[in-house]
């Protein structure tokens, strides 16, 4: 199959995926149990009359499919409700966080491959020794951790007891610093807790899946024509071996970005980060529902497209895939 | 040959299998690991109430409350001064229950969207599968988060809201062995002699993709107990249920991290990592175990 044909089925494909999802996310919190004007109002003492034109006045009285209509000309203008909370539009609220996030995941992801890879590599080089046995076990134990544990733990330590970071936000509004290193430094303290505790929870499984990838690369044929070729063991591992086994390491990003969104939600919630995240737990302790399904829709069609870019980047990279 | 010598037959068959698999098992030292830590955990779930003394449960006036460990409180008292070690014992219960009948739920449905699709291909399969993706794709956390925000706080919503939603992976592996195991002959055999859909499904299919769905229930328990943990903690939980993650959310919410109140927030938390470490071991070895390609390999 041809690269454009390739794209144009991946492409039909996450569209479907998005629509149905755009379905569910209407249907979800209509078909659930409660009225959604009384979940609106809050004001169990109010009139038949009042009821009726606040239905009105929120299209309620329409039929289902015009209301999923309505909901479906909205969304495309860019239009995701008003929140019940901050008596503000959702798209507004959610922009706003979405740097925040987007700093905290990028770090840690790059951190977490880096670091993961390296010790992969290491791992797998060195199999069967007591160093690779040592940190498979931990890369298992960080794998069974709920990831908000892992940070309570860490803000224990770190914050509580030894009081080296700060125990949670993104810095003092408002603060005047002395200079733009002052603003960097205290800037990367309140990062530096998040973004460590982030990495911990990712790189258990970069560390698993190099390391079986690289011991798969490693039994091919064509590491050992380059071996009696007189490749130096360095060559080997770099040229050779690296660049096939790191082709696991692209689909695992990808297919990580739904645990990453789920570790985000623990991390800001326990850092008081204020990202998607904590907005996510803030809607939900609120009932924020417009929120809630705003934020919803757009984390998982972010992840869709994710996944989408990583299909056709995986395709590119391995030129096995094009046959 | 009558009925009463095949019944005969086939559990010698069966006892002749679990024996053998588990010689294979137990040679396994992480399998066994994993099997004890489970066991306690077992015990400990269902002694629990007779192990605790219920009056330590209630509140124990204003003196003992974050209290730290002491000789009559071994893992001290929250801020109603209530006795930790009783909560995580009698924890262990609500938190195994709600991750295995999750588990019970996502494996029926992941085996038969699995079979179903693999057994009758085309149509049927194009549309299971393109859902099945849907659900693979769409990040777990908030779709639990959603669902359990919206049918409101109860065990049964949230064994309901995990089970719906960690099948996929399930019935992608289904239906990948029950395509191999349909052009099998004994299928076409049963087909020739007239026995329908269901009956081929159920008696000749089932069975041969059985070995993989008890593997996959192992780390499908695992990913439950974490789910159970994770929803209670950011608040979905039935405030009137004491588990793992209840506790945790309690602990949070009361400020325990500030407290520096160690005794509180360790426990529970531990208990959580070595059930999903025991599943994850026992995973693993059953792996091992179920698939000969990798026993090989490793020696």
């Amino acid at each position: 199959m041809n690269m454009r044909g390739y794209l144009l089925r991946k492409f039909i494909q996450a569209s479907i995926t998005i629509f149905i999802v755009v379905f569910m996310n209407f249907f979800l919190f209509r078909i659930m149990p409660g009225d959604p004007i009384r979940v609106l109002i809050r004001n169990p003492k109010i009139s038949a009359d009042a009821l009726e034109r606040v239905r009105e006045q929120f299209g309620l009285n329409e039929s289902r499919l015009v209301q999923f209509w309505i909901y479906l000309r909205d969304l495309f203008s860019g239009d995701l409700g008003t929140s019940f909370n901050y008596r503000q539009p959702v798209w507004d609220i959610v922009m706003e966080r979405v740097p925040a996030t987007v700093l905290l995941i990028g770090t840690a992801t790059v951190l977490s491959i880096i670091i993961g890879v390296l010790l992969g590599v290491i791992f797998a080089w060195k199999r069967g020794t007591r160093v690779d046995i040592v940190g498979l076990s931990v890369s298992l134990v960080l794998y069974s951790m709920p990831t908000f544990w892992v940070a309570i733990i860490m803000v224990m330590i770190f914050a509580v007891y030894w009081q080296i970071f700060p125990l949670g936000g993104m810095g003092m509004p408002g603060t005047f610093y002395a200079s733009a290193w002052a603003e960097l430094t205290s800037q990367l303290r309140y990062m530096f807790l998040p973004t460590i505790t982030f990495t911990l929870i990712l790189i258990g499984e970069y560390v698993l899946i190099m390391r079986s990838s690289l011991l798969e690369v490693m039994r091919e044929d064509y590491m050992l024509t380059a071996r009696a070729k007189g490749v130096n063991n360095r060559n080997l591992l770099l040229k050779h071996a690296l660049p096939n086994a790191m082709l696991p390491v692209v689909t695992l990003i990808a297919i990580n970005l739904g645990f990453i969104v789920g570790g985000t939600i623990q991390i800001e919630t326990v850092f008081s980060w204020p990202g998607l995240g904590r907005l996510m737990y803030t809607a939900l302790t609120n009932r924020d529902y417009p929120v809630l399904q705003g934020l919803f829709l757009l984390i998982t069609i972010a992840v869709i497209g994710a996944n989408f870019c990583a299909d056709i980047l995986y395709r590119y990279l391995d030129p096995r895939v094009k046959s | 040959m009558n009925s009463a010598l095949v019944k005969k037959d086939t559990f010698a068959l069966w006892k002749k299998n679990l024996s053998s698999f588990w010689s294979i098992y137990r040679q396994n030292s992480m399998g066994l690991i994993g099997m004890v830590i489970l066991l306690i955990f077992a015990l400990m779930a269902i002694l629990g109430p007779y192990l605790v003394d219920i009056t330590i449960m209630t509140v124990d006036g204003v003196t003992q409350v974050i209290h730290p460990p002491t000789s009559e409180y071994w893992l001290g008292t929250d801020d109603l001064g209530k006795d930790i070690l009783a909560g995580v014992i009698v924890g262990s219960r609500v938190s195994l229950m709600v991750g295995l009948a999750a588990t019970a739920i996502s494996m029926v449905i992941g085996t038969v969207v699995g079979i179903v699709s693999g057994f009758y291909g085309r149509v049927v399969d194009a549309l299971l599968m393109r859902f099945t993706d849907v659900f693979l794709v769409i990040p777990w956390l908030p779709l639990m988060l959603v669902m359990a925000a919206l049918l409101g706080p109860s065990l049964g919503n949230i064994i309901f809201v995990i089970g719906i939603t960690s099948w996929a992976g399930t019935a992608r592996i289904i239906r990948s062995q029950t395509l191999s195991v349909k052009e099998r002959p004994y299928v076409e055999r049963a087909r020739a002699i007239g026995s329908g859909d269901t009956h081929i499904m159920f008696y000749h299919i089932l069975p041969n993709v059985f070995p993989l769905i008890f593997a996959n229930t192992v780390l499908v328990a695992a990913v439950a107990i974490l789910s159970e943990t994770t929803l209670s903690f950011l608040g979905m939980g039935d405030p009137t249920q004491v588990t793992w993650g209840m506790m945790l959310h309690f602990a949070f919410s009361m400020g325990a991290v500030s407290f520096g109140a160690w005794w509180w927030l360790l426990p529970p938390g531990i208990c959580v990592v070595l059930v999903v470490l025991s599943f994850t071991f026992i995973g693993y070895a059953l792996d091992e175990v179920l698939n000969p390609k990798l026993r090989r390999r490793d020696q």
